[in-house]
């Protein structure tokens, strides 16, 4: 198939202002089918910024971004069909609070995708015992804990079938406790072969999952590396501080 | 020969009376919340608009609604309008009116709250998710947006019911004002008529308020 040929995905010279500001700095990124490619980088750097261009909830002001091939292009008609290859979890839980969690999973996949009712709830019913969520199913969100709560959010992505999956910092608001139980979800689904896009600030996690680190300072991509290279030799004294950042060392 | 105040309810047509003039306040304030509601939520929708002249001009009409007595507000309608143009408008279309631009004001009010209390991630899973701009607003920022909405709507409903004893002043005999000519009618046979009549009054309130309330809890554990 033609399509095999892209990359899965394909950021080039993004740039991205807020009025004066300019947070994204000519970045150029591939991620291919089945990469893992985690972004680190302090904060404000623009971590968030990217992976809200990428699926197109924030406009670009010059450069190009390519899902499977295809111009990502805010306000254009095929945004919401592109939006579907493109699953995201954000950091604040983002749960629908008025729906359970059966109905969360399901809305996209029925009213978006126009599947049928008990093939999408046939699948949200997989996806859920993958997790161990399953007997929660009739709950509604704030029934849920932090974690329980990012693992459906994970769900409710794959639901949709995509072809890549986009993480922003998604352990960042939970207790430390819950953390192990959502990076494993994602490790399972890196294993499984999923095409993935995470920033995190969890660098052990990072080592393990990643096929390589992008790693991004001020709007600029300062390292582009495989996984094991950066952690071992950065070349850049930015990433090296970086990581220093997260060493603990008696004194 | 003075008799007890509760016959006074029953004499004649008296009874029938009163509910007469309680409906009339019913109508005027039914008529008022059916056309406030859809009003206000597109006046709540207008002020949420990021053009200037939009915020200008919807701040100074709640303002204004806000800051004039319901009261100043029927008599211009009433009298102030036939005075200056001339138009006769009937006291109970000037009722209705001037309900129905106060019921607006407060409803968009209270309608621009609950849409900026929506946070803005809900906007960006549901877009996330492939959701266009109806889908999102029909399936995730409405339904919200109207739980959220119920219980102050429910309040403006009974507060416009109760303030529509006012249109007595601009003529319109509603319940207080029939509970008068009643009391007045019966004052030396049953001087206690006032206590049952108001009380009757009371209750019929009461009972007017009630069910709107009975179905607001119903609804609010329904959309639990
Ligand atoms: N909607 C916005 N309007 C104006 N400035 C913004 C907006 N969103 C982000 N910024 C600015 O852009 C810069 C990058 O923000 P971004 O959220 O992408 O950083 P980040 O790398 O994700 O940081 P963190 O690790 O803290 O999440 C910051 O300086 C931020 O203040
Ligand atoms: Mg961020």
């Amino acid at each position: 198939m033609a399509q095999q040929n892209h990359n899965m995905l394909e950021v080039s010279g993004l740039k991205k202002r807020f009025g004066d500001d300019i947070v994204l700095d000519g970045v150029d990124l591939t991620v291919s089918r089945g990469e893992v490619v985690v972004i680190l980088g302090s904060s404000g750097c623009g971590k968030s910024t990217l992976l809200r261009c990428i699926n197109g909830l924030e406009s670009v002001d010059e450069g190009s971004i390519r899902i499977d091939g295809e111009e990502v292009a805010v306000g254009s008609r095929s945004l919401t069909r592109l939006r579907q290859k493109i699953g995201m979890v954000f950091q604040s839980y983002d749960l629908f609070p008025h729906k359970n969690i059966l109905d969360n999973i399901t809305l996209a996949p029925v009213k978006v995708q126009k599947r049928s009712k008990q093939e999408a709830r046939a699948q949200a019913e997989q996806l859920l015992r993958r997790v161990g969520l399953w007997e929660k199913r009739k709950a509604y969100p704030r029934e849920l804990s932090g974690g329980q709560k990012q693992r459906v959010a994970i769900v409710r992505a794959l639901c949709l079938n995509p072809e890549i999956m986009l993480f922003d910092e998604v352990t960042a608001a939970l207790d430390p406790e819950m953390v192990r139980e959502v990076l494993d979800v994602m490790l399972e689904l890196a294993q499984g072969g999923m095409t993935m896009l995470i920033v995190t600030h969890e660098m052990q996690f990072a080592r393990a999952v990643a096929d390589r680190i992008v790693f991004l300072d001020e709007g600029k991509v300062l390292e582009n590396l495989p996984a094991e290279e950066f952690f071992e030799n950065p070349r850049t004294q930015r990433a090296k501080d970086f990581l220093q950042t997260f060493e603990f060392k008696k004194q | 020969m003075q008799g007890s105040g509760i016959e006074v309810l029953f004499l004649g047509s008296n009874f029938a009376r009163l509910l007469e003039g309680l409906w009339v306040t019913m109508r005027i304030s039914i008529l008022a919340v059916v056309m406030s509601v859809p009003l206000g939520i597109l006046f709540g929708l207008f002020m949420t608009l990021q053009n200037p002249i939009a915020k200008a001009v919807s701040r100074v009409y709640l303002e204004f609604i806000r800051i004039m007595p319901q009261l100043v507000l029927l008599f211009i309608a009433y009298f102030g309008v036939t005075r200056a143009f001339g138009w006769n408008w009937d006291a109970e279309f000037s009722a209705v009116l001037v309900f129905t631009l106060w019921g607006t004001a407060e409803m968009g009010d209270l309608v621009r709250g609950a849409l900026k209390s929506i946070p803005q991630h809900q906007y960006d899973s549901a877009q996330a998710l492939g959701m266009s701009r109806m889908q999102t607003f029909g399936y995730i920022i409405i339904p919200q947006t109207l739980r959220r909405l119920l219980p102050p709507t429910i309040n403006l409903t009974t507060r416009m019911i109760k303030t529509t004893s006012l249109v007595v002043l601009i003529g319109i005999t509603e319940v207080l004002k029939v509970g008068k000519q009643i009391i007045d009618v019966n004052r030396f046979r049953y001087p206690t008529a006032s206590l049952w009549v108001y009380g009757a009054v009371f209750i019929l309130y009461f009972l007017a308020c009630w069910p709107v309330s009975v179905l607001a809890k119903y609804l609010e554990k329904r959309w639990r």
